[in-house]
């Protein structure tokens, strides 16, 4: 645990050029440096995504070419075209999504991590732990899967974990629920 | 108040009501009536409406009121029905009034306060004292006159209240007093009967209690009544026994009109006028007029209500934490003990500026979803105030965090920003200058700070903020990045508080920079929660006092 300073230091300025917008490189990724092995859900989880995108762009598409069929609506080809690009493109890269969802637990707080494009690292404190849900849909259900849920006092900082083997997530929420006692703070 | 002043001064650790014995005590006898008072005015008015022109010829003499109903059951000769039927259905509601009032009753005891209402449906609800967010004691106007208030006593969660309507309202006083007490971790019957000099010590900056204590105040003799109401009326809402009697600030009333005239409102309320003058001679039809005008005119009514609701603001620090009245007609005071504010946003919209006016707003973890207009009031700190102003409310708000460098970086959170730093020290890490891409005005005043145990924010030009987070209250802490800003070497961070007016939320930072504050801000979350006892706050450490009483 560093020890934090009374007020830390003015912000120094980056070696950047300053021709804007800066070239892209592989430091502008977001990367947590000093954590340790990262856990990753169950590879299963892929289908329960896949079948997910799949329903709701048929679901969508279906609509709009209905629309577009029996109305004549034209605009409602191209909302149907477009979902069915988006949802294809979402498809290929549902497995690295998937494979991008981490978990971590350190001594004193529960990391999270989701999303390649769109990145995302969370931290919570166990303490902070009000209650713990797990949760499975249909198919994660027939595939043994399960959803953990991390819920604060906060109205959205809740840390959702998909895709975790059953055995998996009852056992964490034993240890999490285990930690937070340990650890109880107020709100 | 100076009168009574004068009296003995009972043993002030000692519990000031015998509401707090553990045993089941009732509301004051007039809730049913108070609680009903919507349903008796509909009663009222149903009545009136019926009989209107009966009542009127009553003043006026002519009788000219053929079929209307008193004059059908004349006629009809059913006179001795209706006084019956009349007099059976009073029966009956007195007596669901008299059992909801019997079978309504709570408790207070050294863990928990418990209340159970309810004749058909049956309700129970408990609170534990140790997590209580903050105990409001409120006198809307009709139940002021009566003399009654009510105390909510708000844990956490949507609409987590523990209420107690109606009570009197000295007993109100006492009892909240006293809840606090408790709830603050002194066991007041626990302590040994203890020597006036350490009692005194205790309460140096409050003047003597005022009245007797042992006048059970809910059944007060009739004939004082009306006196005792004008006083109550007119005394200020912070009660001078429990808290040093001034605000620590004073709020012109001017200052208080001329905030809420320059406010976004008024400028939608400019817009949308210069609109309908602008439609009128571009010549559409009168319809527009007709249809917008109204709103218009009724926006009227926004400003009274909410001058109304802020005047005779005041904020004082008490033993049991902050306390904050307001209210004119209704009034409410609300007492959040230590610890329990999870975010501060200090703001300045650019209407203010000229001005030099802030506002301060918060976060607590009680605070009701429902009712948007008294979640705006209650979660204000300061409605409208100088530099100065904030200053006294922020040590008040946030105590121990009053070192010169933590004065300045306040200041400098206001006031500061990137471009300004010239010559002055700039406390805060702040965005890079290529944030202008996605903040084209406000990137030079985006920036963060950690103190001990606050996280600060600074961001904003429109608006300027300055948003502290208390870091043993925060819930947890994000960061994420999307295509745009990893192109621009950014990132973006979030510490999550409880909902409420203030979101802390930082949207441009280096992206270096942004693993420096997701350690600081996960590491000193885990660090001060770990060395926080506020959820009893007066056991934490033995003050002053209790040292002397100990000896």
């Amino acid at each position: 645990m560093p020890e934090l300073p009374e007020v830390n230091p003015p912000a120094t300025p980056l070696p950047v050029p300053h021709d804007l917008p800066v070239p892209h490189d592989t430091s502008a990724r977001l990367e947590l440096t000093e954590t340790g092995e990262w856990k990753r859900v169950s590879p299963k989880y892929v289908l329960v995504e896949i079948v997910g995108t799949i329903v709701n762009a048929v679901v969508v598409c279906g609509g709009a070419s209905l629309l577009w069929l029996l109305l004549g609506q034209t605009w409602a080809l191209w909302v149907g075209i477009i979902v069915l690009v988006a949802s294809i493109i979402n498809l290929v890269f549902e497995p690295r999504r998937v494979r991008s969802i981490g978990y971590l637990l350190r001594e004193d707080d529960l990391l999270f991590r989701r999303g390649i494009l769109f990145q995302r690292f969370v931290a919570v404190p166990y303490g902070r732990m009000q209650l713990i849900d797990i949760t499975r849909g249909p198919i994660a259900r027939w595939l043994g899967l399960a959803d953990l849920k991390f819920v604060t006092a906060a109205a959205t900082a809740s840390v959702s974990i998909p895709g975790l083997a059953e055995a998996d997530a009852e056992n964490l929420r034993d240890r999490l629920v285990e930690l937070a006692e340990s650890r109880r703070a107020g709100l | 108040m100076s009168e009574t002043a004068a009296s003995v001064p009972a043993p002030l650790a000692a519990p000031r009501t015998d509401l707090t014995d553990g045993e089941w005590h009732r509301l004051h006898p007039a809730t049913p009536v108070l609680r009903g008072g919507i349903f008796m005015v509909a009663i009222i008015g149903f009545i009136i409406a019926n009989l209107r022109e009966r009542l009127i010829d009553l003043f006026l003499g002519e009788e000219n009121y053929r079929g209307d109903p008193i004059d059908a059951i004349y006629e009809r000769g059913v006179t001795g029905w209706a006084l019956l039927i009349l007099a059976g259905v009073l029966l009956v509601i007195i007596g669901v009034f008299y059992l909801s009032w019997r079978m309504h009753t709570f408790r207070v005891t050294g863990e928990i306060v418990e209340v159970r209402s309810g004749v058909v449906f049956r309700s129970n609800r408990k609170a534990r004292l140790d997590r209580v967010q903050g105990v409001n004691l409120a006198r809307p106007f009709v139940p002021r006159l009566f003399g009654a208030a009510r105390l909510d006593v708000t844990v956490a969660g949507q609409d987590g209240n523990v209420q107690l309507a109606y009570l009197g309202s000295k007993l109100a006083d006492d009892l909240r007093r006293d809840i606090l007490h408790l709830a603050s971790g002194l066991r007041q019957a626990k302590r040994p009967a203890e020597d006036p000099a350490a009692i005194d010590a205790e309460w140096t900056a409050a003047p003597p209690l005022i009245g007797p204590v042992n006048v059970p105040v809910a059944h007060s003799a009739f004939g004082d009544v009306a006196s005792a109401r004008l006083t109550a009326f007119r005394t200020p809402e912070l009660d001078p026994d429990a808290a040093p009697p001034e605000s620590v600030v004073r709020i012109p009333p001017g200052r208080l009109i001329g905030s809420i005239v320059l406010s976004g409102f008024t400028v939608f309320l400019l817009l949308a006028g210069i609109g309908l003058i602008v439609s009128v001679f571009a010549g559409s039809s009168g319809w527009v007029l007709v249809a917008v005008l109204p709103g218009l005119i009724g926006s009227v009514g926004y400003y009274f209500s909410r001058i109304a609701k802020t005047l005779r603001f005041s904020i004082a620090g008490t033993s049991d934490g902050v306390r904050i009245g307001f209210g004119l007609l209704s009034t409410s005071s609300q007492t959040l003990p230590p610890g329990r504010i999870h975010a501060i946003k200090v703001s300045q919209p650019i209407l203010w500026r000229r001005f030099g006016w802030w506002q301060i707003n918060f976060n607590t973890a009680g605070q009701a979803s429902g009712g948007s207009t008294t979640t705006t009031t209650r979660a204000t700190l300061l409605p409208v105030g100088t530099l100065a102003d904030v200053e006294k409310v922020l040590q008040l708000a946030l105590p121990g965090f009053d070192t010169d460098r933590q004065r300045a970086l306040v200041e400098n959170g206001l006031l500061g920003g990137r471009k300004r730093d010239a010559g002055v020290a700039d406390f805060f890490s702040n965005a890079p200058a290529r944030a202008v891409w996605l903040r084209p005005f406000s990137w030079w005043r985006t920036g963060w700070a950690v103190s001990e145990n606050l996280a600060l924010i600074r961001r904003g030009v429109l608006s300027r903020d300055l948003i502290m987070v208390p870091l043993a209250r925060m819930q947890s802490v994000r960061v994420s990045q999307g295509p745009i800003r990893r192109r621009l070497r950014l990132a973006s961070a979030d510490l999550l508080t409880v909902s409420g007016p203030v979101t802390a939320s930082l949207s441009v930072i280096d992206v270096d920079e942004t693993l420096v504050l997701f350690e600081w801000m996960s590491t000193g979350a885990v660090r001060s929660a770990l060395a926080d006892t506020s959820h009893h706050w007066s056991r934490a450490e033995p003050t002053a006092h209790d040292e002397e009483a100990a000896e």
